[in-house]
């Protein structure tokens, strides 16, 4: 019907050229704690580390999601690969230039002149981060933004108390496995009544080839403060899949407010399905003190496949949870995404909003657990979810769970399918809009919802990055 | 200004319109008319450009401000940015998309194609706001999404309000009468009247002789099986109108 759109390339998939140190490939006690020792970590870490170690060895992946995949081989992941320097960088412009040049390359500039203003960013190239900018600013208002390897050896007060406890050791397969292996993520710490002057970014990147990344990131917001974190990830195009088993915790005291956001553009295969990363992610927020706010804002673009289910508990009487999320699969790409309310205290609300785009023949599943406990008086909650198909093979599943155990909850679901049809397509042409701005249009009609949740440049960025992806996929 | 000579179209390999002529001159009106499955519809499409019809011989040679334009060659995007004109029949809901920001972004395209200056928020807000009471719609219906949860009326106004602000040299309304009440008919009859001048060509295809009380054909053309067989007067569909179409077809 109309001529192919060519396939666009991911302009994220270059490789960095650059000396590394790196564990040998698999995993055992030895290696777990060779990055310990790497890292200089207080025993706390490393027992932590190898009690997850113990009872990954004893647990077997969950097979419930959606997604199909060959098995992995853990023993053929290499664990640890940092960057080689001779000496450690001061700040970050005595980086090895080839690392600025990669974050420039990737429209994050580090450096003092050209760095984002508005915007602290931390840089994660595979197991390291490269350090935070706009340190100066942050500590003025107390607040900590490291990686978390920093963090361990300058906070270990604030990281012994929150390691673990939002997403325990315990919790999933992939979680298990990175509280074993992690390497790098972030920190935040906000003290108490403090509205933090800059949102905070990471930025992740894997570069090397045979290696998986495990960033875990924590993020504690005490009484009375605001935070607004925002990540981006991309990854070279490789042939063969890397995993990224990150593990992402939040806490929120009384009164705080946690906005948490990400694009995730990782490497999502060739056209036939090869390459491309595994994502499989766990991320916890805990609304722990009274009227405490914890939202996700998710766009998930990238990617092979996608295992990631951003969640709440809604501990603390008054808390508010919400998880807006758009999930667009294309080519060969799987997503099994969605997230968990779990309802605790009383007068307890959350809002989940989810908007699926499969194209090509992709296969594009929302999951999702609306829990509500018996002592959550008045639990509300609301979920819309809606699935949108771009061509015939591609498919849209949509899995709500909802257990409710307070008589006074009251909980609504909604739901809805709806093709970008040959029909829309014609009128808005015939309205004088060419195809790629017809698209455009008709997604961001359909994302609306979610895409005013994110920081404005960000909503710019994703929109453009679904545009590109769509771009691909209309035949 | 639009020549149609000869068309044969067809869909999924199934011929609609076997050897059609037609030709509109700036300042008429045009009535089109003909039993179901006739080929109204295609010739509409046709001519606006859906990639779902195939040309497979004649021309449509189109004329706008002295410079002759090929129109087959063209995409429907291209043809409505040159001033080629659909009302559909059946309107197409956008979701999420409001009403003003989908006129305001077609207008814009249309004016930076044309080399006219486009307009900010604010002005096209004032301009279009003013063509809105022309169709009698309130200021609220720009600001709900496209054609979602309209009602029929509403949707063919809606319509109308397009044109409006797209201000084409060939408009073809594609039974935009049909699912109107006796007002709204009036309304959206007037509005055609209004944006009707010397400039442009009005084509209405349509079952009744209702709409042509009120907007008044210059030709009216009875169309059978893919060709004209037919071309008077607005007589003729009165006389359609009470002996319908069987005298025409076995004649």
């Amino acid at each position: 019907m109309r001529p192919q759109v060519l396939e666009k390339e991911y302009k994220y998939g270059f490789h960095t050229k650059i000396a590394v140190e790196e564990a040998p490939k698999g995993l055992n006690e030895d290696i777990i704690r060779f990055i310990s020792t790497k890292k200089n970590e207080p025993d706390f870490v490393l027992q932590f580390r190898l009690k997850a170690f113990e009872y990954w060895k004893k647990i077997v992946e969950p097979k419930w999601a959606l997604v199909n995949y060959p098995p992995i081989d853990y023993q053929d992941i290499r664990y640890y690969s940092v960057p080689k320097t001779k000496k450690a960088p001061k700040s970050l412009e005595d980086l090895d230039p080839e690392l600025l040049k990669t974050f420039e390359r990737l429209g994050i500039p580090l450096t003092e002149q050209k760095r984002i203003s508005g915007v602290a960013v931390d840089a994660v190239f595979d197991s390291v981060s490269l350090g935070t900018t706009h340190k100066e600013v942050l500590e003025k208002h107390g607040v900590v933004f490291c990686s978390i390897s920093e963090a361990i050896q300058t906070r270990p007060d604030i990281v012994k108390k929150y390691l673990g406890s939002v997403v325990p050791y315990t919790d999933n397969y992939f979680a298990t496995l990175n509280s074993a292996v992690f390497t790098d993520g972030s920190f935040v710490y906000i003290p108490k009544g403090v509205r933090c002057p800059l949102d905070l970014s990471t930025y992740f990147r894997i570069n090397n080839k045979e290696s998986g990344q495990f960033e875990r990131t924590l993020i504690v917001a005490e009484e009375g403060s605001y935070v607004n974190y925002l990540e981006g990830c991309t990854a070279p195009s490789y042939d063969n899949n890397q995993l990224h088993a990150a593990v992402v915790e939040l806490v929120a005291l009384d009164n705080a407010e946690i906005k948490y956001s990400t694009v995730q553009n990782w490497y999502s295969g060739d056209v036939n399905g090869q390459g491309g990363v595994y994502n499989f992610v766990t991320k916890r927020g805990l609304c722990k003190g009274v009227n405490s706010k914890i939202s996700w804002t998710q766009v998930e673009a990238g990617a092979a496949i996608t295992w990631k289910y951003p969640s709440c508990i809604l501990q603390g009487d008054n808390s508010v949870g919400a998880f807006y999320s758009v999930a667009l699969t294309n080519g060969k790409m799987q997503a099994d995404t969605g997230t968990k309310m779990i309802h605790i205290g009383k007068n307890t609300k959350s809002t989940i909003i989810s908007k699926g785009i499969s194209a090509n023949e992709s296969s594009n599943v929302y999951r999702g657990l609306v829990k509500v406990m018996p002592s959550a008086e008045n639990a509300r909650n609301y979920s819309q979810c809606d699935s949108m198909l771009v061509e015939n093979k591609a498919t849209a599943h949509t899995h709500p769970y909802i257990e409710v155990n307070n008589k006074t909850a009251i909980v609504e679901h909604e739901a809805s399918t709806s093709k970008i049809s040959a029909d829309q397509l014609f009128y808005l042409e015939s309205r004088g809009f060419d195809v790629e701005s017809a698209i455009s249009l008709l997604v961001n009609g359909f994302c609306k919802d979610v895409f005013k949740q994110l920081p404005l440049e960000f909503s710019v960025e994703a929109v453009k990055l679904i545009e590109m992806k769509l771009e691909n996929s209309i035949g | 200004m639009l020549d149609i000579k000869n068309i044969h179209a067809s869909i999924n390999g199934k011929e609609v319109l076997k050897g059609l002529n037609l030709t509109f001159r700036p300042g008429e009106v045009h009535a089109i008319m003909g039993p179901n499955g006739s080929g109204k519809s295609t010739l509409a499409k046709v001519v606006a450009g859906h990639p779902e019809y195939q040309v497979t011989e004649g021309e449509i040679e189109y004329e706008v401000n002295f410079r002759k334009k090929d129109l087959k060659a063209m995409e429907a995007y291209e043809r409505a940015r040159e001033g080629i004109f659909l009302a559909f029949q059946y309107p197409v809901e956008v979701p999420g998309v409001s009403n003003i920001h989908l006129l305001h972004s077609a207008f814009n395209m249309v004016c930076k194609h044309q080399g006219v200056e486009e307009m900010s928020q604010g002005e096209f807000r004032k301009f279009i706001e003013k063509k809105c009471e022309m169709l009698e719609l309130k200021p609220q219906f720009l600001d709900r999404s496209v054609n979602e949860g309209f009602s029929g009326g509403e949707k063919k106004k809606n319509e109308i309000l397009q044109m409006a602000v797209l201000n084409p040299r060939v408009a073809v309304l594609d039974e935009t009468d049909s699912g109107l009440d006796i007002d709204a008919l009036k309304i959206v009859a007037g509005g055609i009247n209004r944006l009707k001048n010397q400039e442009n060509c009005i084509v209405l295809i349509t079952h009744y002789q209702r709409l042509l009380q009120y907007v008044v054909p210059d030709y009216v053309h009875i169309l059978s099986d893919g060709k004209i067989i037919k071309t008077g007067d607005k007589a003729l569909a009165l006389k359609l109108e009470e002996e319908g179409y069987d005298w025409l077809i076995k004649s």
